[in-house]
């Protein structure tokens, strides 16, 4: 594992009394699928917040591409291209999807004029080509907040990868998704690693989802990284199982 | 007719009505002046607080900021400072030129001032994270502060407040003058607005609105567009401003200029009946509260502010979306929020693969 696009090292971060991150050190090669598990209340969505800038870390560094990034900010780290999604869907209910869509070009070098600006066709023509991607071109011009919840992931999704991004950050992505869609969502996550070069670090419940999707796989418990491995090994993993049963 | 037919012949008949109204209506042209301003008003507090979703109270700041800089302004390009206090702006009329290039002198100036002061503020305010009701706060206090900041000014006339200029000979009618400037000034504004929503920045702002955390998240410079609304909203706020002191004929430092418990409240009332987050709904909302106002104060006298208070409950109850924001869950498809017909979906479909 060399060119290392995403690296974490010895972050902690304390929540008052209680350590939601414990001297976590983790890695994300360049263009590989990457999954982070773990009982609920273990640490994972803290790691993403502290990742994309959400609160300062206690201790330790994250580097994105090289360039040290845990005193940034959350919108320049997105302008780096790291987009986390949101466990909860975050989209823009009163706008319609197209409008979701196209202001979410990316925003990296935008001068003073080009905040005025138009949209041009070909914005529109990848906005339209990206809701077709996740399934929801014919509902294009409705209000987002009108879709269902699994239709707002889908397009929640759709609006990460008009941002251009390097690396996308899904916290639960299939959570709240029927079991039919999911399959869709899988492929369509692996397509847009294999086809647009995106690497993935997933936040996933669902076993079966990340065990298919993940190359490599970390766990975390109580704050702690418990584990890391292929899905084989992790499943083999007497300690994550333990974690998962509540064995302590 | 197709629909780009239908809108020209809309926004023909609105310019024509527009145009006309001071000679249809020969004894209501201050009023009718009036009506602009109020749409004026609508517009611009809408665009930070309907499309942007930041419920500022302290919008008139910009308005009073117009309207006393280009008094000002006036009155020392053509007057003493002393001589004009004593005798309060009546020394000897203007002649049309020195009117008018006092007019225009001071109101650019006020513009630029208000831009200003906003950006400022909002560096202060919207910078620092202030969101919500606690924006609402924070701007609330400001139109108070700039009232009482004036009121003991003796440069700007303090509590006496000031008069301005006598309108001059050879520029017709006061009213009918004025009714253009701000049915000119509403024109600027409303298509400014409209060009402005179409872009980035409309969609910037209405995404800051929904969810400014996702805004945040996915990269958008929403600082730099919060106070960029806010400079926007304060330029035409206080060109109307400018106008408004002349219209009126005497500034009074917190009934007029600073007006936070009427025109500082109208503007947010209007922009809500109409439909906030609307382009049309603040001008409806603005038309339909002024004629009310004026049906109200000439069958209701005496009992015209309590009708008024009972037509505000009334229109918070039952339009808390607005007219447009009603119209627009009533008749979604009118407004183009339809799903595509399966046909449709199958060629795209097709095409894609």
């Amino acid at each position: 594992m060399n060119d290392i696009q995403l690296a974490v090292e010895g972050v902690t971060k304390r929540f008052g009394g209680v350590v939601a991150n414990d001297n976590i050190t983790l890695a994300v090669p360049r263009g590989h699928i990457v999954g982070l598990i773990g009982p609920n209340g273990s640490g994972k969505t803290t790691l993403f917040n502290s990742i994309v800038g959400y609160h300062p870390v206690d201790e330790g560094s994250i580097q994105f591409e090289g360039l040290e990034i845990s005193r940034k900010r959350v919108i320049e780290i997105a302008r780096l291209g790291m987009i986390r999604t949101f466990q909860q869907t975050h989209i823009y209910g009163k706008m319609t999807c197209m409008e979701n869509m196209t202001v979410s070009v990316p925003h990296r070098n935008e001068g003073f004029a080009r905040m005025f600006a138009r949209f041009t066709p070909d914005i529109f023509e990848k906005a339209e080509h990206l809701l077709e991607f996740v399934g929801l071109y014919p509902k294009r011009y409705l209000l987002a907040g009108d879709l269902s919840f699994g239709q707002q992931k889908l397009l929640e999704f759709a609006m990460a990868l008009m941002t251009e991004p390097k690396m996308l950050l899904l916290d639960e992505p299939t959570a709240g998704i029927n079991p039919t869609l999911i399959n869709g969502l899988i492929e369509r996550l692996q397509r847009a690693n294999a086809d647009l070069g995106i690497t993935l670090f997933v936040i996933e419940h669902n076993m079966r989802v990340i065990m298919n999707l993940a190359e490599s796989i970390y766990c975390l418990a109580h704050g702690q990284l418990l584990a890391f491995g292929t899905p084989e090994e992790i499943q083999q993993d007497q300690t994550v199982i333990d974690a998962y049963l509540g064995a302590h | 007719m197709n629909s780009d037919g239908k809108k020209i012949v809309a926004y023909g008949g609105i310019l024509v009505l527009a145009l006309a109204a001071p000679w249809m209506m020969t004894a209501y042209r201050t009023q009718l002046a009036f009506l602009w301003v109020m749409v004026l008003f609508a517009l611009t507090w809408d665009l930070v607080g309907g499309q942007m979703g930041y419920a500022s109270f302290g919008n008139i700041v910009f308005f009073g900021v117009g309207m006393y800089s280009t008094a000002v302004i006036q009155r020392n390009l053509h007057y003493g400072l002393e001589e004009y206090a004593h005798v309060a702006g009546r020394v000897e009329s203007l002649s049309a030129a020195e009117y008018l290039t006092g007019l225009s002198l001071g109101m650019t100036v006020g513009a630029v001032a208000a831009v200003v002061i906003a950006a400022i503020l909002g560096v202060c305010i919207l910078a620092m994270g202030m969101r919500g009701p606690y924006f609402g706060i924070c701007t609330l206090g400001l139109g108070v502060a700039a009232g009482e900041l004036a009121s003991g000014w003796e440069y700007v006339g303090a509590g006496s407040g000031l008069v301005t200029p006598v309108f001059p000979e050879g520029l017709g009618e006061r009213a009918i003058f004025f009714y253009y400037i701000f049915f000119f000034l509403t024109i600027v504004t409303f298509f400014t607005l409209r060009r402005l929503y179409s872009g980035r920045f409309g969609l910037a702002i209405n995404a800051i609105r929904d969810d400014e955390d996702k805004a945040e998240a996915m990269g958008i410079r929403t600082t730099r567009y919060k106070i960029t609304a806010w400079c926007v909203s304060a330029f035409f706020l206080s060109l109307t401003g400018g106008a408004a002191g002349h219209l009126i004929g005497f500034i009074d430092p917190t009934e007029v200029a600073f007006a936070g418990p009427t025109f500082g409240v109208w503007m947010i009332l209007m922009a809500i009946l109409g439909g906030k987050g609307t382009l049309w709904g603040p001008v409806i909302g603005a038309v339909i509260f002024h004629v009310t106002q004026e049906v109200f104060w000439t069958y209701l006298f005496g009992w015209q502010r309590v009708a008024l208070g009972a037509f505000i409950v009334a229109i918070v109850v039952f339009f808390p979306q607005g007219l447009m924001g009603w119209a627009q869950e009533r008749w979604p498809e009118r407004f183009g929020h339809r799903v595509e017909g399966t046909a449709l979906a199958q060629t795209a479909g097709g095409e894609g693969a």
